[in-house]
């Protein structure tokens, strides 16, 4: 893919004084724990192969220990792998000196933590401006661009206070200023709001994704958390023991997992709030041309259908049944009459509403209910049972 | 019979061989200082230049201008009225008993091997931090530096450079070094790895990461070592006296062979006195300035 701005390849990390040892081991296809008893080298990641692309929140998730935060670390070279190469950009990371490292560092990634890791001994304005002070940028320029991200992170007043003086949520939000501060297009984030209280995190998962929608950044954003996960990611990778078991989007993840540890992951996912009405429509439906009823069962007939949707130039008009045109045939109505006496101008939905708020109106309906995009067009229809089969946790495939 | 008396007495070796050794090593470090003891004077002749205009400095200015310069210097270090009316006090005391030229005297020689110290000591340090062999090679010989009995220093400083105030101040540098030492070695490795991780994340230099993370968090268990430092140093004025070190410890020592026990004591005070004056205020000025380091462990 031509904009994959970060590329991984064939990467292995072994923690351990022996890695080659723990190498062999690997490719003999011994397990993790297998190999720490064997010859005491802990597998940090293994065979992993991802490609991120220019502009999306690329979330990888996995519980302790998976190998998470040495996979990020990768992204920026605060670790070294094993074996296998990563770019960045189209820049084979492996191939900087130090010298190249530290201006790549500088200038094209950046990072947010999970313990926030200010500075204690210096204030908030300072600590946002540190990465320009690393590329010695003068005092007038750093505080000028630094004041910038405390207005729009909301610190405005607590330029001159220490990260002591700060509430958690606070403090990261300097560490989030701090890392966009130096204008870096890649985005590192390491659990950077695990450590927060609930409903701080929310407000912070609410304000990053209200500045990604301007900022159009790369994001790597860690999670132990698949609620998170989901809300913020364009994709999802999940880790385990060092290994990539899945990477997809929301929907691929919930509703076909690739095996069954990532279905374990997704068992208590409130599908509800996680999926919308796109992940479940149908697009195979009757679309009827309203000039007359005759052709309308025509088409009913000719489909197998005894429901139709009712389409004028493009625009969405209503639902008709084949009892219903049947009856009107055999009642007053003249089978030349306009169908449009007989149409029933149900409810519909958006296919960006999230299934919860879509439950009652579909278990409502008599008819399969239309969904219906902004212009009036019709995109596709919700089935009852695809949508209870989804919420029941039995995916259909 | 067998004869067991090699298990009461040691079986030691022969005093000849004994002898012998002791007599090489000697010549040898005799020769050595013979050779080079000059060159390494030379060598040392600015500190004794620094060490003797500090001292006239002292002794020339008007106590009232030392003693005013002494309080403020406490108050601004500690902002605490108390620890500056008790510094006046201790101070119009010493003056008063006599004491005032001498006092001058351990204040300087303290202050100079106090500042040689933090300048050999902090750099020798932070290379120990940087790596576990050099750190593995130091620690065992600082342990040596601070158990070793302080006489046992004077030995081959006085064999190298004679008896004087450079002799002097370099036998307290070395007994009063380790502190510092160690504790900026401590200090570096226990700073907080996060942060410094996030220096390295924005692409600072191992200079940057230097100056703008280790030394300053750092800094409160720096100070910590500077502080046992100056206590170290003034400990050893009474032992540094014996080579011609000039100060508050010269009147001990004459107290010790004379038995002049009031003498002894009123000097040992003095002594004191400095020594809590240095305390109070680096801990003082440590706490007022470093709380944001220490406040922060649990954020
Ligand atoms: N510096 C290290 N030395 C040895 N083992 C390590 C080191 N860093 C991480 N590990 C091991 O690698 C695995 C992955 O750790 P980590 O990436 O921190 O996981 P996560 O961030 O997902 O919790 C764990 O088994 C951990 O014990
Ligand atoms: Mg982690």
């Amino acid at each position: 893919m031509a904009d994959a701005l970060i590329r991984v390849e064939n990467l292995y990390k072994i923690f351990g004084d022996n890695p080659e040892r723990a190498m062999k081991l690997v490719r003999d296809g011994f397990s993790k724990d297998e190999i720490l008893t064997r010859s005491n080298q802990t597998v940090g990641l293994r065979d992993i192969n991802l490609e991120i692309y220019n502009g999306e929140v690329f979330v990888i998730m996995g519980l302790s220990g998976s190998g998470k935060s040495t996979l990020i670390r990768h992204f920026n070279r605060l670790i070294d792998p094993t074996t296998g190469s990563i770019f960045v950009d189209n820049t084979d990371l492996m191939q900087l000196d130090q010298n190249d490292l530290a201006l790549f560092r500088q200038q094209k990634i950046s990072m947010v933590f999970q313990r926030f890791a200010l500075m204690p001994h210096r204030n908030v304005i300072d600590n946002i401006a540190y990465g320009l002070k690393v590329q010695n940028l003068p005092r007038d320029e750093r505080y000028e661009r630094s004041q910038n991200w405390i207005d729009i992170v909301g610190l405005s007043g607590y330029e001159n206070h220490y990260p002591s003086q700060l509430s958690g949520g606070q403090q990261q939000r300097v560490g989030l200023a701090r890392a966009l501060c130096t204008d870096a297009e890649v985005l590192l984030m390491d659990e950077a709001f695990s450590a927060l209280d609930p409903l701080i995190r929310a407000n912070l998962q609410g304000q990053l994704m209200d500045l990604q929608k301007r900022l159009k950044k790369t994001i790597v954003f860690i999670t132990h958390d698949l609620d998170e996960a989901l809300l913020v990611g364009d994709r999802i990778a999940i880790l385990k023991d060092g290994m990539i078991l899945q990477v997809g989007e929301a929907k691929d993840i919930l509703l076909e997992p690739a095996d069954e540890h990532v279905e374990a992951f997704v068992r208590n996912v409130n599908r509800a709030r996680v999926l919308t009405v796109k992940d479940i429509m149908k697009d195979k439906l009757v679309r009827i041309d309203p000039s007359n009823t005759g052709g309308a069962l025509q088409q009913l007939q000719k489909n197998e259908s005894d429901i139709g949707y009712v389409v004028e130039k493009d625009s969405y008009k209503g639902v008709v049944t084949r009892a219903s045109i049947e009856r009107g045939q055999a009642g007053s109505v003249a089978a030349e009459s306009q169908l449009n006496e007989l149409v029933i101008k149900g409810p519909t939905l958006r296919n960006s509403t999230i299934l919860q708020d879509a439950l009652a109106t579909t278990m409502e309906s008599e008819f399969p209910v239309p969904v219906i995009c902004e212009q009036g067009k019709i995109e596709g229809i919700v089935h009852r049972k695809d949508l209870l089969e989804v919420l029941s946790g039995n995916p259909a495939s | 019979m067998i004869d067991l008396t090699w298990l009461w007495n040691f079986p030691a070796m022969d005093r000849e061989v004994l002898v012998a050794i002791r007599k090489t090593l000697d010549n040898g470090y005799r020769t050595f200082s013979r050779n080079y003891g000059e060159l390494i004077e030379t060598l040392f002749e600015p500190l004794l230049f620094f060490l003797v205009w500090f001292e006239k400095l002292l002794l020339n200015t008007p106590w009232i201008v030392i003693l005013a310069i002494l309080v403020a210097l406490t108050y601004f270090g500690s902002r605490s009225v108390k620890l500056s009316i008790g510094v006046l006090l201790s101070f119009l005391l010493i003056g008063y008993f006599g004491m005032w030229d001498n006092t001058m005297r351990t204040l300087s020689i303290i202050t100079v091997a106090t500042l040689l110290s933090v300048i050999v000591g902090i750099p020798i340090g932070i290379l120990m931090a940087r790596s576990d062999r050099l750190q593995s090679v130091i620690t065992p010989i600082l342990d040596v530096m601070q158990t070793m009995p302080a006489f046992v220093y004077l030995i081959p400083v006085v064999m190298l450079l004679g008896i004087g105030k450079v002799p002097g101040i370099i036998a307290v540098v070395i007994y009063a070094i380790p502190p510092v030492i160690r504790l900026t070695n401590l200090g570096i490795r226990l700073v907080d790895k996060d942060v410094l991780e996030a220096s390295t994340a924005f692409g600072a230099s191992r200079q940057q990461r230097l100056m703008d993370v280790q030394l300053p968090l750092a800094l409160p268990t720096i100070m910590a070592g500077i502080n046992q430092t100056i206590m170290m140093a003034l400990s050893m004025v009474v032992i540094a006296s014996m080579i011609g070190v000039s100060g508050l410890g010269q009147p001990v020592l004459k107290s010790i062979t004379n038995q002049y026990f009031t003498m002894g004591l009123f000097n040992g005070l003095a002594i004191v006195a400095i020594a809590i004056m240095f305390d109070r205020v680096s801990q003082a000025y440590a706490k007022r300035n470093l709380k944001h380091l220490e406040s922060l462990q649990n954020g």
